[in-house]
């Protein structure tokens, strides 16, 4: 079964290397064909044969193959960056590494290393190892602080995910043909006003298939497996809910402070403050705010409404909800700092020809100003979405500890309470590897959007 | 942003009363300010005070202080964010410095193998590995050390890359004068580069500063002598106070917490938006 895997590597390689160049060589072919099956073959070298051995289950069996595939795939990337660098296509990969135009210092080759060495260092030390140690930890059941370890191969993997290993496979494909069959249809139906809607119809839609995917592939629990779904689906609700607010709240409020008057920069200051306030103090501000018997908001909703607000401690809407807010709150600050950085940009000829044209100014707004940012609210979403991932771990240690019953427990809390509170490393490695995974597609994503699709309408 | 010029056609958008925008900003800036206007109430009142809901200030604010400053030793934990804050800030910006020098005025094999190990580290957040990092680092013996909340934060991708791309776009005339002159690398980076580089540093301090400052998850793994805790993580300390919840002090503490990163934020906003503006040209 390994070496078939490594066959079909051996022959996809030189067809990437024949897509991806104009005329390309027997050698470059061979070496396609030679890195395709060093990069299928790096896991299965590092873990043993493990997921192929007596017991193991088809679940195992497809995450050894992808783990192949995204090795090969990934090594086969790198191969062509470097053979775009000797065709001379990579110019631009040495002006990105900060070359000058004239000469530099000319002095013994090991003083730039010197100067690199203190930051290479740490970045080794206290980034590259550990990144690496989380992989081998997720492959392994070892305690915290004790030195006896298990392997366990990708048992720490298939336990969060569903027994089914077809319905595994049928999900992503399923997922696959849903997008492009949507932007095959979006694009046939309406072919002239194929366009920004059209294209954002498709992602979004892209992304909701995306997430019910991998909402039916991680397990909901039960038979020896551990309920991830949960997991996964509080982190989305939350993790969207303050995206979804602090941009839009952030756009609003910079939207109506840009216009230059009277003190202008005095409302600013008194808009973007909140970037300054930490996670934790934003969690303990609303953790005031909401409390059920001393919070001036049940106190209010009672006496104002007649409204009895449950606990919000107790109930899940609510907790989520109000992690959201004090998130969304706190990141508000640096979303309206950078809308009105990036509202300065906004071609005023444009919006005063659409004056001229009569167009209202819902429209100038959508057609005019919404465009022109799009580049920020790139920026914006990438960092909000890695703030909401991470820094919302404090706010929620503050307000809810997880409660209840885990539906505030986001991923990076469950990685903590499972990793270091019940001790249990590998374990809460594999989820990290899980959120690992997440954040580079997230970048990924970044890299290759940044190129295509956004308009830098003004800069 | 070539060809508008701020100010001069502005007006345009500001015809007609501004009162509207006067208020509705002032309502704004109000909501958005109630959360901490709210704690600051709560910071002076006893449990009394605020289970009746009064909008007045009480009067026990001193003795909040007194329980949050010496009995909880909330002093001792901001001196050590102080410290942390400092070493951090001044630490990255002097390692970004020299691998800015690095990447910009000097030509050596391999310069992009580098450039791309401190590229590919911009998506790797310290907390996906957060698991793997306390295992090594308590192997170092570092628990309950500032070593441990100060070092592994001291390089940064950001850093390293907001500095090569300010020199990049500063004249080359400038090296080929000090090596006339014959400067060494470090006196061409102390004499010239970084005079020119002052708000770049600033952004970067801020950034850098109110980061640090709010660090909340790793100190609070690594750090558990309560006297070494770092100012965010010893809040976690006072929602229990003498066994109880008292709600005064604790809204006292996360307002005092908040005041050094406000005051750095604030005072240099200026050079903060110049300098996140060089490091936003693509």
């Amino acid at each position: 079964m390994l070496i078939l895997g490594l066959v079909i590597a051996a022959v996809l390689g030189p067809l990437y290397v024949w897509q991806n160049n104009d005329n390309p060589t027997v050698k470059r072919y061979g070496i396609g064909s030679a890195v395709a099956v060093l990069g299928a073959a790096a896991t299965p070298l590092a873990m043993g044969r493990c997921a192929f051995e007596e017991g193991s289950s088809g679940v195992d069996h497809l995450l050894a193959y992808s783990l192949m595939a995204g090795g090969a795939w990934l090594g086969l990337i790198v191969l062509q960056f470097l053979f775009d660098r000797v065709d001379g296509k990579a110019a631009e990969g040495a002006a990105m590494a900060g070359e000058i135009r004239t000469g530099g210092f000319r002095m013994g080759w090991w003083v730039p290393w010197v100067l690199l060495s203190p930051t290479l260092i740490i970045l080794i030390v206290f980034l590259y190892l550990p990144a690496i140690q989380t992989f081998t930890l997720s492959t392994k059941l070892t305690r915290l602080g004790a030195p006896k370890s298990v392997d366990v191969c990708f048992g720490n993997f298939t336990e969060l995910l569903i027994t089914d290993p077809w319905k595994l496979v049928a999900y992503p494909l399923l997922a696959v043909a849903a997008i492009y069959g949507a932007r095959f249809w979006l694009h046939h139906s309406s072919p002239n006003t194929w366009s920004r809607k059209g294209a954002d119809v498709a992602s979004v839609f892209a992304m909701l298939s995306i997430f019910v995917a991998l909402y039916a592939m991680f397990s909901p629990g039960g038979g020896g497996q551990v309920a991830y779904r949960p997991v996964y689906l509080n982190t989305v609700i939350i993790t969207l809910g303050i995206v979804a607010f602090g941009m839009i709240g952030g756009l609003a409020v910079a939207y109506l402070a840009f216009r230059k008057i009277r003190g202008a920069t005095v409302y600013r200051t008194f808009l973007i403050w909140p970037y300054a306030i930490s996670p934790a103090v934003a969690g303990v501000l609303f953790f005031m705010i909401f409390d059920p018997t001393a919070g001036i908001f049940t106190h209010l909703m009672d006496s104002w409404f007649g409204i009895d607000v449950p606990n919000y401690r107790e109930n899940a809407v609510l907790a989520q909800a109000s992690i959201i807010l004090a998130s969304g709150w706190k990141i508000l600050g640096y979303n309206i700092l950078f809308y009105l950085a990036g509202l300065q940009t906004v071609s005023l000829d444009q919006i005063e020809a659409a004056v001229l044209d009569g167009a209202s100014t819902w429209q100038r707004f959508t057609k005019i100003v919404l465009p022109a940012l799009s580049p920020i609210t790139f920026f914006l979403l990438v960092t909000n979405l890695v703030y909401a991932f991470f820094e919302v771990y404090a706010t929620i240690d503050f307000m809810t500890k997880g409660a209840p019953a885990g539906k505030t427990s986001v991923a990076i809390y469950e990685i903590i309470r499972i990793g270091v509170k019940n001790g249990d490393l590998g374990r809460g490695a594999a989820q990290s590897v899980l959120l690992f995974v997440a954040v580079i597609a997230i970048t990924l994503w970044q890299f290759r959007s940044t190129g295509e699709r956004v308009t830098y309408g003004g800069a | 942003m070539a060809g508008l010029s701020p100010g001069v056609k502005r007006k345009g958008l500001a015809r007609g009363r501004s009162w509207p925008y006067h208020i509705s900003l002032t309502v704004t800036a109000f909501v958005i300010a109630f959360p901490l206007l709210y704690a600051a109430l709560i910071s002076t009142q006893t449990n009394a005070e605020i289970f009746s809901f009064k909008l007045t200030p009480g009067s026990s604010l001193m003795d909040h202080f007194e329980i949050v400053w010496v009995t909880r030793d909330l002093a001792g934990a901001m001196w050590n964010s102080t410290v942390q804050s400092i070493l951090v800030t001044v630490g990255k910006t002097v390692l970004a410095l020299l691998a800015g020098l690095a990447f910009v005025y000097f030509k050596f094999r391999g310069k992009w193998i580098v450039f791309f190990l401190v590229l590919i580290t911009l998506m790797m957040p310290t907390e996906v590995m957060i698991l793997a990092m306390f295992r090594l680092v308590s192997g170092f013996g570092w628990q309950d050390t500032m070593a441990a909340i100060v070092v592994p934060f001291l390089a940064s991708a950001t850093g390293a890359f907001l500095f090569r791309q300010h020199f990049a776009n500063l004249p080359a005339e400038l090296l080929e004068a000090s090596q006339i002159d014959g400067a060494s690398p470090l006196q061409f980076l102390t004499k010239v580069l970084i005079p020119l580089s002052w708000n770049v540093i600033a952004a970067l301090f801020v950034i850098q500063f109110v980061y640090t400052w709010n660090m909340f998850l790793w100190p609070s793994l690594i750090i558990r002598d309560e006297s070494r805790q770092v100012v965010q993580a010893a809040l976690q300390n006072l929602t229990n106070v003498g066994g109880s919840l008292t709600y005064g002090p604790l809204m006292l503490a996360a307002i005092l917490a908040s005041i050094p990163p406000a005051i750095v934020f604030v005072l240099m906003q200026k050079p903060f938006m110049s300098g996140f503006a060089i490091g936003q040209q693509k």
